[in-house]
C-alpha cells in the first residue's frame, strides 16, 4: 500500500505545486499508516522532494515524455499506481493536472474529487473537503471506491517542510500510442504566470483603456506579480484573454490579489475569493469588491496606483 | 458529421448559494438555472460547425425533467434535438458513463463540452469521457478546426497555449475563446418558436454505482470588514502588506 504524488516538472525543474501536492501525500500517508511515493517525469534532481515527505522517488528518465501527453501520463501513472499498489493518488491542478486526473480516475476506476483544499477529515470513510459552486461553497465528499484520486487545489495546502531520508527508484514504463500530438507550444518566457504566481495584479474597465496598462505592469513588476484583468477588459480587447480571471476565466488562488479598477461582481469575485488577501483600489467606497477584500483604499486608482509604486519601491530598497 | 454538445443544467451566475435539509442539499429556493457559461461556448462552437461544415448537433444533459427549459433553450439557439438522460447526476463518473452510453449508441464523431460545470466545478466529466470511450481529448480548448477527419485544436497551457493535432472521434472541453464572447449565440424568437417542435428524446440511464457522495456543504466563514487605508497614506498599505498579512 502506497500514496501516490505525481510531481510535475518543467524543463526538469519543479514546480512549486509540485511541493506542495509531496508536502499533502506526506500527511495523507501518515494518516493512512503507509508510506508516499512520488513519481517524476524527466526532473534534473530530485532530491528536494525529501524535504517534504518523499520517502520513495519513483524516477522516470524518458525523452519520449519531454513533451507533456494527457494520455500517455495518465497511462504511466496507472502503471506507478499499480505498480505501488497506491490507494490514494494526487495530482496538482495545474493545466496538466487538471487535464490529466480524470483520465487517471477511468484508468484505475477511482472515484475522483477534484479541487480538494484539505486533508481527509476522515479515512475511513474517506472524506474530502472540496472547493465547489465556483468558491461560494465547500462540499464534503466521501470517496467510495478502493482507490481514490485527488486532485488538489493550488496553494490550499502549502508547503511543509518534512525531510526524510528518502530513496529513489529508477522506472521505465511501457508508453502507449496517443492520437493526440503537440505540434507548438507559445508561452511567454521571463514573465510570472497567473497559475504560479504568489501576487496577482489585476486592472478593470476603471482604468478606462488598454494605454493605461503601463503602471499595472509597472506594479506587477515590483511585486513580482502576475497581470490579470476583468472579464470585460478582455472581451473589450484590452488585455489578452489569457489575463481573464473569473468564473468563466481563470481561477486565482494566489496570496495577494490586488483590484484596481475592478466592481466587485459576483462572477469576478467567485473566481478570485480563495486568494488570501485582497486589496482593492476603487474610486467607489460602494463599490462590491470592498465587502470581499482585506484592504482597501477609496481613490483613483491614476494617483494610487503611482504612489502604492513609489512607496513599495522605497520599502524595497530598505528591505533589500 | 455528427456533433453532441453536453449541456450542463447550473445556478445562474448571480444565484444565491444556500444549502437546506442539514446541509445536504442545495437550495434551489428562487434560483435561476441557465445553460453552462463555458457550455454556450462550445454550442456556438458548434452552431458554426453546422452552419460551415454540414455537421448535425444534438445537446444533451444528465438531470431530472426539471432540466428541460435548459435544453430547449440549447434548441433555441440551433441545435437540431436533444436528449435527456433521466437521472440524477449523482457525480460526474457517472454523468460520464451516461454520456459514453450516448455517444456509443448516436455515433457521434464529436462531442463539444465545458471545461468545467459552474456548481460542482469538477472540470471531469469531459476527460472521464473520452477515456470511457477511448476518443482523443483537448482540455481547456480555446479554439479548434475540423478539416475532414483531422482536428487542430489549441489549447490554453499555464502562461500560454500549445496547440494540438488529433483527428476524430474527439472530445474537446471548451471555454472562452473557442468562440468569442461577441459571438455567443442567444435565442431569438423565431429560435424559441421552432425548438418547441423539435425532438427532445429521453433516454434512461444504464446502472453504474456512484464512486462518491456528497456528505454535506460548507460556506465559507464570513470575513471581517476590509481596513481601509487613506489614499494619501500609501506607506501604511505597504507596512499592513508586510507586517500583518505578511504576503510582501
Ligand atoms: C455568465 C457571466 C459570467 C461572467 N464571468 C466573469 C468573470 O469570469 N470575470 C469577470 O471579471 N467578470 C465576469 N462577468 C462580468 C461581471 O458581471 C462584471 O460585468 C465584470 O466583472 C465587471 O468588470 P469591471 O469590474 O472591470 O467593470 P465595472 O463593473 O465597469 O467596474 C469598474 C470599476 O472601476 C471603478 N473605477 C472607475 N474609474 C476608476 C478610477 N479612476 N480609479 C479606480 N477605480 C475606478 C468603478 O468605480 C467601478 O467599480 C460575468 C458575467 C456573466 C453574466
Amino acid at each position: 500500500m502506497a500514496v501516490l504524488v505525481f510531481a510535475e516538472s518543467t524543463e526538469g525543474k519543479f514546480k512549486k505545486t509540485a511541493f506542495e501536492v509531496t508536502s499533502y501525500g506526506k500527511k495523507v500517508a501518515e494518516q493512512l499508516g503507509t508510506n508516499l511515493v512520488v513519481l517524476t517525469v524527466n526532473a534534473d534532481d530530485i532530491t528536494s522532494l525529501y524535504g517534504y515527505g518523499a520517502e520513495k522517488v519513483l524516477k522516470i528518465n524518458n525523452t519520449s515524455l519531454a513533451t507533456f501527453n494527457a494520455k500517455i501520463y495518465a497511462d504511466v501513472i496507472k502503471q506507478a499506481a499499480t505498480k505501488e499498489n497506491a490507494q490514494v493518488v494526487i495530482i496538482d491542478s495545474s493545466s496538466n493536472g487538471t487535464y490529466l486526473v480524470p483520465l487517471v480516475a477511468v484508468n484505475l476506476n477511482a472515484g475522483l474529487a477534484t479541487n480538494v483544499v484539505a486533508l481527509p477529515s476522515s479515512t475511513s470513510p474517506f472524506i474530502v473537503k472540496r472547493k465547489s459552486f465556483s468558491n461560494k461553497a465547500f462540499n464534503n465528499s466521501e470517496i467510495k471506491t478502493a482507490i481514490k484520486v485527488i486532485g488538489l487545489a493550488k496553494n490550499s495546502f502549502g508547503l511543509k517542510e518534512q525531510a526524510v531520508t528518502g530513496s529513489e527508484e529508477t522506472f521505465s514504463p511501457t508508453l502507449i500510442n496517443s492520437g493526440v500530438t503537440s505540434t507548438s507550444v507559445d508561452k511567454s518566457v521571463g514573465k510570472v504566470t497567473i497559475a504560479d504566481a504568489d501576487i496577482v495584479v489585476s486592472g478593470g474597465r476603471g482604468l478606462k483603456g488598454p494605454e493605461n496598462w503601463k503602471m499595472i505592469e509597472e506594479l506587477a513588476e515590483v511585486l513580482g506579480a502576475a497581470t490579470a484583468c476583468s472579464k470585460p477588459v478582455s472581451d473589450l480587447g484590452w488585455r489578452p484573454h489569457s489575463e481573464h480571471v473569473g468564473q468563466t476565466g481563470k481561477p486565482v488562488t494566489s496570496n495577494l490579489y490586488i483590484a484596481i479598477g475592478i466592481s466587485g461582481a459576483i462572477q469576478h469575485l467567485a473566481g478570485v475569493n480563495s486568494s488570501k488577501v485582497k486589496v482593492v483600489i476603487n474610486t467607489d467606497a460602494e463599490a462590491p469588491f470592498f465587502k470581499a477584500a482585506d484592504y482597501g483604499v477609496v481613490g483613483d486608482a491614476f494617483e494610487v496606483v503611482p504612489k502604492f509604486i513609489e512607496k513599495l519601491k522605497e520599502f524595497k530598497a530598505q528591505n533589500s | 458529421m455528427k456533433v453532441l454538445v453536453c449541456i450542463s443544467h447550473v445556478p445562474d451566475t448571480t444565484s444565491k448559494i444556500n444549502f437546506m435539509d442539514n446541509d445536504t442539499k442545495f437550495d434551489t429556493n428562487g434560483v435561476q438555472y441557465v445553460i453552462n457559461p463555458h457550455d454556450e461556448y462550445s454550442l456556438t462552437r458548434a452552431m458554426w460547425l453546422k452552419e460551415n461544415q454540414g455537421a448535425t448537433v444534438t445537446v444533451v444533459n444528465v438531470g431530472n425533467a426539471t432540466t428541460e427549459p435548459t435544453l430547449r433553450k440549447a434548441l433555441a439557439i440551433g441545435a437540431d434535438d436533444a436528449i435527456r438522460v433521466n437521472a440524477e447526476p449523482i457525480d460526474g463518473f457517472f454523468v460520464a458513463k451516461q454520456l459514453a452510453e450516448v455517444v456509443k449508441n448516436g455515433e457521434f464523431d464529436l462531442v463539444i463540452a465545458g471545461r468545467e460545470s459552474i456548481d460542482y466545478n469538477g472540470g471531469m466529466v469531459p476527460g472521464m469521457l473520452a477515456a470511457l470511450l477511448d476518443f482523443n481529448f483537448v482540455n481547456a480548448c480555446i479554439g479548434f478546426e475540423i478539416n475532414g477527419n483531422n482536428v487542430t485544436a489549441t489549447r490554453e497551457i499555464d502562461g500560454g497555449k500549445e496547440v494540438l493535432a488529433t483527428s476524430l472521434p474527439t472530445v474537446i472541453a471548451g471555454q472562452k475563446g473557442i468562440v468569442e464572447e461577441k459571438d455567443l449565440r442567444i435565442p431569438n424568437m423565431r429560435g424559441i418558436m421552432t425548438a418547441r417542435s423539435k425532438p427532445l428524446s429521453i433516454v434512461e440511464p444504464v446502472a453504474f454505482d456512484s464512486t462518491t457522495a456528497t456528505i454535506n456543504f460548507e460556506k465559507p466563514a464570513a470575513r471581517g470588514a476590509v481596513k481601509l487605508v487613506s489614499a494619501d497614506n500609501l506607506a501604511e498599505l505597504v507596512n499592513l502588506l508586510h507586517t500583518e498579512a505578511k504576503v510582501i
